[in-house]
């Protein structure tokens, strides 16, 4: 019985990402391969060209959405660190509170936050349109359907998912380590650049997964903010679904999605030194 | 009794205030500002420690110890006051440029760095050349006896050894002073002790000054040179061990001490500096050297190892008080006796098992309890 205990632990959770992962997974393995079209049915034909085809013809989105998804993280990193530095070291008896406003964007509906910046950032908005009349702003101007506005977008909805590991990381660093460095005839500067950021890598790591996937396959920002230059890969897969019922055609460009992603992770993973990463984050 | 005059030995090489101490508290205040209250953490402590010297703050949790500390280092600014090393006025200088080292109580070694890179951080932020370092780093890992753990990261290690870590981590960049806040607070009796050793060794073998924090008198009547005993942000007093110890400047000091008896009397006559106070039908007590005139109401304390317990009304100039055995517990190599006087007051007495056994008493019999005079010390308050 002992030695059951612990699978028996794993097995609701593991029977659940069996039946509603793994199985819908395989099942896309195999259309993504199929011909057909939805009306007479798809055939399982082995046509792997359904992959090459989708590549070629998207790989303008594909780099697209990388770039997106890279420039993105990045913003979300310099934007958080500090933020989840000043919760962290200052934040002093109201962290909690300020973790919890971080957070609060999460209680409105993520498509309907997007909406709303659309609402805001339109070319003759709340926002624009007093500035354009007082010639602060030239007539032309405008954000909407720009990689700004995606991008924007992106960091704003995935900002918290950076904030909380970080903030996570930093909130283990040991203040009087930092006091030692400095006893340790280090200046703040030098401090910060030896102790903490270092002791809050695993952290950003953190960060990175939870921000940098979900952006670069993200759709709802491309397609509330974006204009017809913005596509992202994710708009094309949901439109191949949705829209063209395309269903081998979405299936081998998930796919793809999901091995160019596990691929740069990794990459990120190994560059980074996992073995470092995992002990510190064990720590 | 052995370990303090372990302590008291190493006095003679000490107390010399130079004309420049190696530290120099000048009424310094140190006020925190908690939910809309001032609190006075350190009320104006003065004080000099001189160079070389193992210097102890000791007192119970909460007197002000690690704030007082913490300003030597430079981690608290002092409200009021002057914080001077070597003659300097350092009130205003930032941690990093202070030459003195701290060895942190939970020891905050780096965790991401191997034992060797946290011993060369201090040489590394100096800029002192790689082969220096090395040579340096090398010396004092050798001097704490961690030889061949350089690559070792600290969570690998013990605790006794993380503490060493932490004690080579600082020593190495041979500070004018180093702090110690409760260093050996985290680890268990044994080790204790033999850090205890350790530590006197190591601060004899570098002779830099060493400050050190804790709210064990065992540990401070051993290690130091000289003692301040701290309470509620005050210094009580500020001694050599010995004198703390037999001669407690205040009713705190003598309790907080080891086991102290305080005893109150009207002083009749003063006899070559020889205070007597009769005690009403119960027997007289003479302290030595009492600063205080006839009619004087004063309290002295006596230390329990300086009384001997009798049957028979001892004789000579002595103080002499009578009592009943309320209690005997045996520890061993010795008794402890617990005396109840008329006045209600309680007399701890330890008496050494070695000798004449016919001396032990019993519970509910009635005793002599003797001393010498120069073993009753008067008291300020
Ligand atoms: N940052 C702070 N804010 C408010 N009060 C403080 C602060 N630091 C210390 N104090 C108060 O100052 C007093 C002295 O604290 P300190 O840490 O110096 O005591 P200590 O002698 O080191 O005690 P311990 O033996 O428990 O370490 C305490 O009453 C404490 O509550
Ligand atoms: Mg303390």
């Amino acid at each position: 019985m002992k030695r059951l205990t612990p699978y028996l632990l794993i097995l609701p959770g593991g029977l659940w990402l069996v039946v509603f992962l793994v199985v819908p997974l395989i099942f896309m393995v195999s259309v993504s391969t199929q011909q057909g079209d939805v009306v007479n049915g798809f055939v399982q034909t082995f046509h792997i060209a359904n992959y090459t085809d989708a590549l070629g013809q998207y790989r303008t989105q594909f780099l697209r959405s990388a770039v997106y998804g890279l420039v993105g993280t990045v913003l979300a990193i310099l934007l958080a660190y500090p933020v989840a530095y000043w919760i962290a070291f200052r934040g002093g008896a109201r962290k909690s509170t300020y973790l919890l406003l971080v957070l609060l964007p999460f209680f409105v509906s993520f498509v309907l936050r997007t909406v709303s910046w659309k609402f805001l950032l339109a070319d003759d908005g709340i926002v624009f349109e007093p500035l354009k009349s007082a010639g602060l702003l030239p007539a032309d101007f405008h954000v909407l359907q720009t990689t700004t506005a995606v991008i924007g977008g992106l960091v704003y909805n995935y900002l918290p998912f950076m904030i909380l590991p970080i903030y996570v990381a930093l909130e283990r660093v040991d203040p009087s380590v930092v006091e030692a460095a400095q006893d340790l005839y280090a200046s703040r500067v030098a401090a910060f650049a030896r102790i903490v950021l270092p002791l809050s890598l695993p952290g950003v790591f953190a960060g990175v997964l939870m921000t940098f996937v979900p952006m670069t396959s993200d759709y709802v920002n491309a397609a509330i903010l974006g204009g017809p230059d913005n596509t992202m890969i994710g708009n094309i897969i949901q439109t191949e679904y949705l829209v063209n019922q395309d269903y081998p055609v979405g299936a081998a460009l998930s796919f793809t999605l999901m091995a160019a992603l596990l691929v740069g992770i990794f990459g990120y993973a190994r560059a980074l030194g996992t073995q470092n990463v995992l002990e510190a984050a064990a720590r | 009794m052995s370990n303090i005059q372990a302590g008291t030995g190493a006095v003679a090489a000490v107390p010399d205030l130079s004309p420049v101490p190696a530290i120099e508290l000048d009424g310094v205040v140190k006020e925190y500002l908690a939910r809309g209250e001032t609190v006075q953490a350190v009320k104006g402590v003065s004080l000099g420690v001189a160079a070389g010297e193992f210097f102890s703050l000791l007192g119970p949790s909460g007197c002000g110890k690690t704030t007082t500390m913490r300003m030597i280092a430079g981690f608290e600014d002092p409200t009021r006051g002057v914080v001077r090393l070597h003659g300097r006025d350092v009130t205003d200088v930032p941690p990093n440029k202070r030459d003195v080292n701290m060895v942190f109580q939970s020891y905050a070694l780096f965790p991401h760095m191997s034992v060797w890179e946290n011993v060369a951080f201090g040489l590394r932020r100096k800029k002192v050349q790689d082969a220096e370092i090395r040579r340096r780093v090398g010396a004092m890992l050798e001097i704490v006896d961690l030889t061949g753990r350089e690559k070792r990261r600290p969570r690998e290690m013990s605790g006794g050894q993380q503490q060493r870590v932490a004690l080579a981590r600082a020593l190495v960049n041979e500070p004018r002073a180093l702090l110690l806040d409760e260093p050996l607070g985290a680890l268990d009796l044994k080790l204790r002790q033999a850090m205890q050793l350790e530590l006197k060794r190591i601060q004899r073998e570098v002779g830099i000054t060493f400050v050190y924090v804790t709210h064990d008198q065992g540990e401070a009547l051993t290690m130091s040179d000289r003692i301040a005993v701290m309470n509620d942000g005050l210094v009580e007093q500020l001694a050599a061990p010995r004198e703390i110890y037999e001669r407690p400047a205040t009713a705190f000091v003598a309790g907080f001490i080891g086991t102290s008896n305080l005893l109150s009397g009207t002083v009749e006559r003063v006899v070559d500096g020889t205070a007597v106070l009769p005690l009403a039908g119960y027997g007289r007590i003479l302290a030595a050297d009492a600063a205080c005139e006839a009619g004087a109401t004063i309290t002295v304390t006596v230390r329990p190892e300086k009384i001997t317990i009798s049957t028979e009304e001892p004789t000579g100039d002595v103080s002499a008080v009578r009592g009943t055995v309320s209690e005997v517990v045996y520890l061993g190599t010795s008794n402890s006796y617990a005396v109840g006087l008329p006045d209600g007051a309680e007399v701890t007495v330890y008496q050494q098992n070695a000798h004449d056994s016919s001396t032990t008493a019993e519970r509910g019999d009635s005793v002599w309890l003797s001393w010498q005079p120069h073993h009753s010390y008067a008291i300020g308050s």
